[in-house]
């Protein structure tokens, strides 16, 4: 709660500068709107005025674009294809879908590559370089390859989503199991526990708070990887494709409106699952 | 040297396993080069195709450097700013969060219609993904440094800059090179999305989605091959540079003696 009053002082701050910010970026723009209109008698005054209430600004005002979240969101209805509702129904369904079966994917590859010792010292330099790789460049190809195998409407994205998810859960979770101390793992030695029981009473376990941080990575990355997707093939609509028709068409309050529903989306899907970690965390006694 | 052959030698084999493999795979199922072209295809556009290729690497790295470098460098700037005033932390690192849940994809349309077409909107896409991560890990890295070591520092007398260069940046110096590590993928990223919203017509982000348009993915698996290159010796680069001057560091001392 302490962090209430200086978030909002800084918010406050962000928000005079973007005025300032807009009323500039946007003043040559409507000077020319002016000339062209004839209207050479105005003071600054109404051509800042004018600035934060064009149509299609460099830069929207805040007031701009929360009034086209009001009208995306609260005004039309959930259903229909013009409001943000639907696109960002679209984009949660592969994100989720994406996300389950990467998450999946990736704890089973950690699994397996912390169990045998072979398939860590080679796979995991390959996993480690495949992250300097930008995955994202896959993203329209996947689409187009399956589409080749008539895999088409939420599936390719979805896989695109998985895809870019399931990268950090891996690394993350394999660190996870390595996470006992030598000690401890002496300790079930000791007992004569089998790989099996050290991994399920043990590793299992002291994994939890990588998971949850695993979980929060590759569910943003998901979401990112399902806009990346939507880009490709827009055809489908969600918020990528909202995006991308925004930049087509030079709608600017419209991209600006559709970041601010996709930054939303991955603020709170990220904000559950740390969440869902800090009560799990709490009652498994870890310290924090 | 022997240990690091023998660190080196099952990834290369397991490297070395899957390509022999994807080829052989390939060309028993039969499989058309339009869905999976063979790694000897693949080769083979790198080289012939080798002008085009650098032509787009030599684009897009022009975006990625320029922005990886007001990027992380404003990013540290900011944080040593507001290392000193607890208040504008406890404002701005919540913000950063939220900030970094943006999918930056989204960023991409607004700085080219800002900047234009050309490199410098790929430049502004990379400043605006690599600027979070280092003002956080910075932020982090500045608070680091141990009650002990600061209460030295006072009883030299030193002053808050003498402190700040002589303890505080080091102390610092992990978390600024994990964050400058991190944000090579970002930038490489970044600057390749950037490119699907619109570039003059060279570009790895321009030439992948364009060729991916043609259905000739060798082309796009090149242009995949030399942007993983580019990311890996990127990232090499800077954990060379990272051993240099982080010797002192634990994860780096057990090693070697």
């Amino acid at each position: 709660m302490k962090n209430v009053l200086p978030v909002t002082i800084v918010l406050v701050a962000l928000f005079a500068l973007w005025y300032g910010a807009a009323a500039l970026m946007n003043a040559s723009l409507q000077e020319d709107a002016f000339a062209n209109a004839g209207d050479t008698n105005y003071t600054t005054g109404e051509l800042v005025a004018a600035a934060l209430e064009m149509e299609r600004p460099k830069l929207p005002a805040p007031h701009q674009i929360a009034a086209e979240l009001y009208k995306l969101v609260i005004e039309t209805p959930p259903t229909s294809k013009r409001g943000l509702v639907y696109h960002a129904a679209i984009t949660l369904e592969e994100t989720v879908i994406g996300f389950v079966f990467g998450a999946a994917f990736g704890i089973g590859l950690a699994v397996l590559i912390q169990s045998t010792r072979i398939l860590e010292r080679s796979m995991m330099p390959w996993i480690v370089a495949s992250q300097t790789v930008p995955i994202i460049a896959l993203a329209p190809m996947i689409v187009v390859i399956l589409n080749q195998f008539d895999i088409t409407g939420l599936a390719p994205k979805a896989v695109i989503a998985a895809y870019l998810s399931f990268f950090p859960v891996t690394v993350g979770m394999v660190k996870g199991f390595r996470s006992p101390d030598p000690l401890q793992i002496d300790l079930m030695r000791t007992y004569s526990a089998t790989q099996g029981q050290t991994f399920a009473k043990l590793r299992a376990p002291a994994s939890a708070p990588y998971f949850f941080a695993s979980m929060q990575i590759g569910a943003a990355a998901a979401l990112v990887g399902a806009v990346v997707a939507e880009v490709t093939k827009s055809e489908d609509g969600g918020l990528g494709a909202r995006l991308l028709a925004g930049s087509y068409y030079g709608q600017t309050v419209q991209i600006w409106a559709a970041l601010f529903a996709a930054t939303a989306l991955s603020a709170a899907l990220v904000g559950l699952i740390a969440l869902a970690g800090r009560i799990v965390l709490r009652r498994m006694a870890f310290s924090r | 040297m022997n240990a690091r052959a023998a660190d080196l030698a099952p990834p290369l084999l397991f490297g070395l396993v899957v390509l022999a493999a994807w080829e052989v795979g390939v060309k028993l199922l039969g499989v058309p080069a339009i869905i999976l072209p063979a790694p000897s295809a693949i080769l083979l556009r790198l080289v012939s195709s080798t002008p085009t290729l650098a032509a787009d690497f030599l684009q897009t790295i022009r975006g990625v450097l320029a922005g990886y470098a007001i990027g992380s460098g404003a990013g540290l700037a900011v944080a040593i700013l507001i290392d000193r005033s607890p208040f504008l932390q406890r404002g701005l690192l919540p913000l950063g969060n939220f900030v970094s849940a943006l999918p930056i994809v989204g960023v991409a349309p607004i700085m080219v219609m800002w900047f234009g077409f050309d490199w410098q909107s790929k430049a502004a896409v990379v400043v605006v993904m690599t600027f979070f991560p280092m003002l956080v890990n910075a932020t982090v890295g500045l608070a680091g440094a141990g009650p002990m070591e600061r209460d030295l520092m006072m009883t030299y007398a030193a002053d808050y800059s003498q402190t700040l260069r002589m303890l505080r940046l080091p102390a610092a110096a992990p978390f600024i090179f994990n964050a400058l590590k991190i944000n090579t993928t970002l930038a490489m990223i970044g600057a390749i999305v950037a490119e699907f919203f619109g570039t003059p017509t060279v570009g790895m982000g321009f030439r992948i989605s364009t060729e991916v348009g043609h259905l000739s993915i060798d082309m796009v698996w090149a242009t995949i091959v030399v942007a993983a290159l580019t990311g890996s010796a990127f990232y090499a680069l800077v954990n060379l540079i990272e051993r240099r001057v982080t010797f002192w560091h634990a994860s780096y001392r057990t090693r070697g003696n």
